[in-house]
């Protein structure tokens, strides 16, 4: 299974166990989501309908949120916090099932739990006579031994390697099964803080305070690299086909809640992980194409594309042409015609297989090499933006900009980029999508993005010392880009919506 | 590389253990040394894919063995093929869970009941053919067996 799956998969089974008749339903995660945290709640004023609600929590507030609750549980069930803290992992957090089923076989859940009669009795070393190790085949005389109740028994020095090749190399913490083949025990606490060393029984710790956030539904971890932020959504995975839930990380990552994977509205989940895999398994195909280099159509001399605007003049033989396309430029300047459209071909063409097969490929390379275009202009519009902004800081006092004055750049830089992946998004989503009224709106909509990031984009690329001047326009321009954007995710979120 | 010291005892006797006795069909070739053995298997039954041929296995030892799996594949030479099987790509490669880290090994397997475990997968197999995309997948370069991420999708094999 991928992690894709994983995430679907489990979020909708039953949480708990498989052996449970009476699982909660649903609704009974709801009101887990609000209550738990007070502080670092951002209302959002209006929500579009292509926003999801969401709140961010850091890593020390998921960890007061564990506390409360084990405090809260604590005192309604008259145990210690250590024990609950047990407990409601073992629960996954769903504190009302606890309870309930405390009440009703109190002893029953604290065996489950591992928390059975011989808790109480530390876990202890032992040497027992005639003893072979059947990990490492030590059999010396006094060799120290550890077993938990499941009485299968390694010798210390092996129990200790295993535990910590599972929690540092793995990142295991409550899914570590005894070492034993089959054995479904699983390793706890104490044994842990038994046997491995100080600083791995810390990151064990880590580990274990983790899992709340990917035990809990409406929780996921920003996966930003070293991002210790949490996102809480209530998305659940059945309503992915029709909502695409993009979240803000206080960090600035932008991510998908439904995947995981960076933001790729308006694309659903299910198609970009479709589409991610046909792009896998179609690369040797389409390599040639998200090549940085092409020829100009006209004089045939090598053109190296070194911004992201795709209006290309050859600086041999001033030939004005579109990268995508290839085609004159001179017809895209005002209709960009029909680009980002892929003319089906009529169907007498497609008459036997290879045609077929032919006119597949060439269907999916229009749509991915608008889709990797996107995502290389995106990489270059950023580059070009730190460039500029180095030319900026030098030129800010022959142009007489104070640095505020020239932040105006960044959020063109930063619209662009983000269009740019919208973009790159809705070609993978057309190449799904089944031609209807609905498909000739999304086009009309995607090609007037097209040509509003153009624009925007050419003006990035225009000398520093015409960027002064050209300030207003700038403005101007990444306002209509903006809201080209949120015309075409208003209208897909939409029509998502009423697809169900 | 082969196992730590503390582990290489466990090596040496688990070869003494297969010098002794082995289950039929399954055969030391070579095990010289502490970091590489190869095993020659047979199919026992009259499994038309697999009757009257010998497939040889390679097992390469890490420092952590046995806490971590070894690295196991079948080996193409003169007169031994690579087994087609939908989990067997044609470089040697085999998806077997029980062969990855945080998967289905567990440190009380060894070389012996790898073995089994393969020879049984071939055993049970009737299929003559090889995993989905497996043109593609050899063509890729070759990265530690281990660190492939297989999608154990398919429990019946
Ligand atoms: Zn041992
Ligand atoms: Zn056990
Ligand atoms: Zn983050
Ligand atoms: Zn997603």
């Amino acid at each position: 299974m991928s992690s894709d799956d994983e995430l679907m998969s489990d979020q909708m089974s039953d949480a708990y166990g498989d052996d449970d008749e009476d699982s909660l339903g649903e609704l009974d995660y709801e009101e887990d989501g609000g209550e738990y945290i007070d502080e670092g709640k951002e209302e959002k004023p209006t929500k579009r309908s292509y926003e999801v609600e969401f709140k961010v929590y850091s890593d020390d507030q998921i960890r007061k949120s564990q506390q409360n609750q084990v405090e809260e549980v604590a005192s309604i069930l008259g145990l210690p916090g250590e024990q609950v803290a047990i407990l409601l992992r073992h629960f996954k957090w769903q504190k009302d099932r606890l309870i309930e089923k405390y009440m009703d076989s109190g002893e029953e859940v604290l065996e489950e739990a591992g928390l059975g009669p011989s808790y109480d009795t530390p876990p202890k070393l032992e040497t027992v006579q005639g003893f072979v190790c059947d990990i490492c085949c030590d059999d010396e005389v006094g060799l120290d031994t550890y077993a938990m109740r499941c009485n299968h028994r390694y010798c210390v020095n092996c129990y200790r390697q295993y535990l910590e090749s599972k929690i540092k190399d793995e990142g295991e913490a409550t899914r570590i099964q005894c070492p034993s083949e089959g054995c479904s025990m699983i390793v706890d606490s104490k044994t842990v803080d038994l046997l491995v060393p100080v600083e791995i029984d810390k990151r064990y710790k880590e580990l274990l305070n983790r899992t709340y956030v990917d035990d809990k539904p409406n929780l996921r971890w920003c996966p930003a690299p070293n991002c210790e932020y949490a996102v809480d959504c209530a998305i659940r995975p059945v309503q992915l086909h029709t909502i695409v839930p993009s979240v803000n990380c206080r960090c600035g990552h932008n991510f998908c809640f439904g995947c995981g994977f960076s933001e790729h509205q308006p694309c659903p989940c299910a198609l970009v992980k479709k589409w991610l895999k046909k792009c896998e398994d179609d690369s040797e195909t389409a390599n040639w194409i998200s090549a940085n280099t092409k020829e100009c159509p006209k004089c045939v001399s090598t053109i190296e594309k070194n911004g992201g605007c795709n209006h290309m003049t050859c600086r041999k033989c001033k030939h004005e042409f579109c990268w995508v396309c290839m085609g004159p430029w001179a017809e895209h300047g005002t209709s960009w015609y029909n680009c980002n459209r892929f003319e089906e071909k009529s169907g007498s063409e497609a008459r036997d297989q290879q045609a077929k097969s032919r006119a597949s490929l060439e269907r999916y390379l229009h749509y991915y090499n608008r889709y990797a275009n996107h995502d290389l202009s995106a990489k270059l519009d950023k580059d070009l933006y730190i460039k500029t902004e180095k030319k900026m800081t030098t030129l800010q006092s022959s142009s007489g900009m104070s640095w505020i004055e020239v932040q105006y750049l960044e959020a063109a830089s930063k619209v662009l980029q983000q269009c740019r992946q919208t973009l790159k998004w809705t070609y993978a989503f057309a190449f799904y999508l089944e031609r209807n009224n609905h498909t000739y709106i999304f086009e009309d909509n995607q090609k007037d993005l097209e040509m509003a990031v153009e624009h925007l984009s050419e003006l990035f690329e225009k000398p520093t010392d015409q960027l002064s001047t050209a300030k207003n326009d700038m403005l101007d321009k990444t306002a209509y880009v903006k809201s080209r954007r949120m015309i075409l995710l208003d209208y897909t979120a939409k029509s998502l919506a009423a697809e169900e | 590389m082969g196992p730590v010291p503390t582990f290489s005892r466990r090596l040496k006797r688990e070869l003494l253990n297969m010098q002794k006795e082995l289950p039929a069909g399954i055969h030391i070739a070579t095990a010289d040394d502490l970091s590489t053995w190869e095993m020659d298997l047979e199919v026992l039954d009259q499994n038309p894919i697999y009757h009257g041929k010998t497939f040889r296995l390679r097992f390469k030892f890490g420092k952590n063995y046995p806490i971590e799996p070894p690295e196991v594949m079948f080996v193409r030479t003169a007169d031994r093929e690579i087994p087609m099987h939908p989990h067997v790509y044609s470089n040697g490669i085999i998806c077997l869970d029980l062969l990855s880290t945080g998967h289905g090994w567990s440190p009380v397997q060894n070389v012996e009941s790898v073995c089994v475990s393969i020879q049984s997968m071939l055993t049970g197999n009737t299929k003559n053919e090889r995993p989905e995309g497996d043109s593609q997948f050899v063509m890729t370069p070759m990265r530690s067996v281990r660190d492939i991420n297989f999608v154990y999708d398919d429990p019946t094999v």
